[in-house]
């Protein structure tokens, strides 16, 4: 298996103005991502975890370190990856089936062929009825969905999802997890998560790497056990349990006690 | 469509009981058309009037026009270009300003003075005016969109073109059409203006006479051409919006009833 995302001892020190303040935020972070490979990234508020997604997607430049994609080293060029942000991102002047469009134009797909998969598409996922609706019709469960098929239908390698469920309410984002496990596990595409919760974390992904408080290190990596497919009914597990205990012991911060 | 209509009529019930109220007054004072001309004097005034009337206005239109379509195009080509180069904003923002503080009562004279009589200093008065709401307005649409929709735009490669014309350019519109409501009124208002000091056509022209003949009423018949040409040109531009700016408040309102 080869590595979609290679992340080699990633360090990255914000500057404040005149040296006055050096705020360190991630700290020599190597971590990979292979063919076919839902990896969760869970940490504290404020460990980095965005730091890093701009670091990935090249918004931002590395104090050191190296990323590279299917090889290739990317650090500060754009356009490598596919994206779900934390919230829809939808433009409001734009139908459903434009914004995906729109996404698909700009990594490159034409206009046609774009148009052809996101009909297609949001046939496939029951979302057919809303392809000519504008975004803020949408629930905030239905724009994520949209969301989440935009990102699923870029041509790039790696798709990188930002905490994507955390501004849905409790019941949708459990459908929502639910509802992106069968899609991705038919369609096992190369899967870098971020987000807060320990149960979604163990429900989706094959790894999961536990992230320090900043400066952001990786303290643990957590090999899922479970089998796929996998569904909701695996919250009962007594494994699940276990490790979702075992997660939260390190997650909790030191000086909680 | 209905809540549309009941909209429409409390200003008109005022208005109606503002003119009953007017000739009333006229009415019982006795007052002297040339001081003041009642409603109805004026309505027949604007009658007797309406070939000159048509005429003028004729010129107006047409000079209100091109002065608006000049301005309104100057003032998203500036907007635009500040926008895209961030340095050319910063040297030439506040020389816009200043170009808002210079009179035109004492810009109108010289440029009749450099230019002649034609119709070149009157576009260029109602242009100076014109396009500074509409650069005001979309500079700020083009600033503030939205920060998610950058990131994304951003972390899914967008080119700083691409980030300009599917994202900010689109995102201004609203911006852009309350701008160019501000300068759909402002542009008739210089264009009468621009008439009254170097031409022999138009309303400002046609008003300036009137009251050199003391013929009041002549001057409400203008004035109440105007309005009605500034409302127009305002309902178009509203029109446009509506028609332009997808999942704007109007759509917007819609879809949340459904």
């Amino acid at each position: 298996m080869s590595a979609v995302l290679e992340v080699s001892h990633l360090t990255k020190i914000f500057k404040n103005d005149r040296k006055t303040h050096e705020k360190s935020v991630l700290d020599d972070i190597s971590f990979h991502v292979d063919e076919g490979e839902f990896v969760t990234l869970i940490g504290p508020s404020g460990s980095g975890k965005t730091t890093l997604f701009h670091l990935i997607g090249g918004l931002e430049l590395p104090t050191s370190g190296d990323i590279s994609i299917h090889g290739v080293s990317t650090v500060g060029s754009r356009g490598h990856i596919a994206y779900m942000p934390q919230q829809a991102s939808l433009m409001p002047w734009l139908t459903i089936e434009a914004n995906i469009v729109l996404s698909l134009t700009i990594a490159g797909i034409g206009q046609r062929e774009a148009r052809e998969l996101a009909r297609e598409w949001l046939g496939r996922v029951g979302l057919e009825g809303v392809a000519d609706s504008y975004p803020d019709v949408l629930s905030g469960g239905m724009q994520q969905r949209v969301s989440f098929l935009r990102a699923l239908l870029s041509p790039q390698k790696l798709m990188c999802l930002d905490e994507p469920f955390s501004a849905l309410d409790a019941l949708t984002r459990q459908h929502m997890q639910a509802w992106l496990l069968s899609l991705w596990e038919s369609n096992r595409r190369s899967v870098l998560f971020v987000t807060h919760s320990i149960e979604e974390a163990l429900l989706l992904s094959d790894r999961i790497l536990v992230l320090s408080a900043a400066p952001a290190a990786i303290v643990r990596e957590v090999r899922v056990p479970f089998a796929r497919p996998r569904s909701e009914t695996l919250w009962g597990d007594p494994a699940f349990i276990g490790l979702k205990q075992e997660l939260y012991e390190m997650l909790r911060p030191a000086s909680a006690l | 469509m209905g809540s549309k209509r009941t909209g429409l009529l409390p200003p008109v019930i005022v208005l109606a009981a503002v003119l009953l109220l007017w000739q009333a007054a006229v009415w019982l004072l006795n007052t002297d058309a040339y001081i003041l001309p009642s409603p109805t004097a004026i309505a027949k005034q604007a009658y007797d009037s309406a070939p000159q009337l048509a005429h003028h206005m004729r010129s107006t239109l047409v000079m209100t026009l091109i002065g608006f379509v000049v301005g309104a195009s100057l003032g998203f080509l500036i907007a635009a270009l500040l926008h895209v180069i961030p340095w050319v904003k910063s040297g030439f923002y506040p020389l816009l300003v200043l170009s808002q503080n210079v009179p035109i009562m004492a810009l109108g004279p010289l440029l009749v003075l450099w230019f002649g009589f034609g119709m070149l200093p009157r576009v260029i008065l109602i242009t100076l005016v014109t396009f500074f709401p509409v650069a005001v307005a979309m500079m700020t649409g083009l600033s503030k969109s939205d920060g998610g929709l950058y990131n994304y735009m951003r972390m899914i490669g967008a080119t700083q073109s691409q980030l300009f014309w599917r994202m900010e350019l689109p995102g201004s519109m609203p911006h852009l059409f309350s701008g160019l409501k501000i300068a759909a009124s402002y542009s008739v208002i210089s264009a009468i203006y621009a008439e009254s000091i170097g031409s022999d056509s138009g309303l400002g022209y046609f008003i300036l006479l009137a009251q050199h003949g003391f013929e009041t009423a002549k001057v409400f018949a203008a004035i109440a051409v105007i309005v009605l040409l500034s409302l127009a040109l305002f309902g178009v531009i509203a029109l446009a919006e509506r028609m332009f700016v997808r999942g704007s408040a109007s759509s917007r309102r819609e879809g949340k009833q459904s």
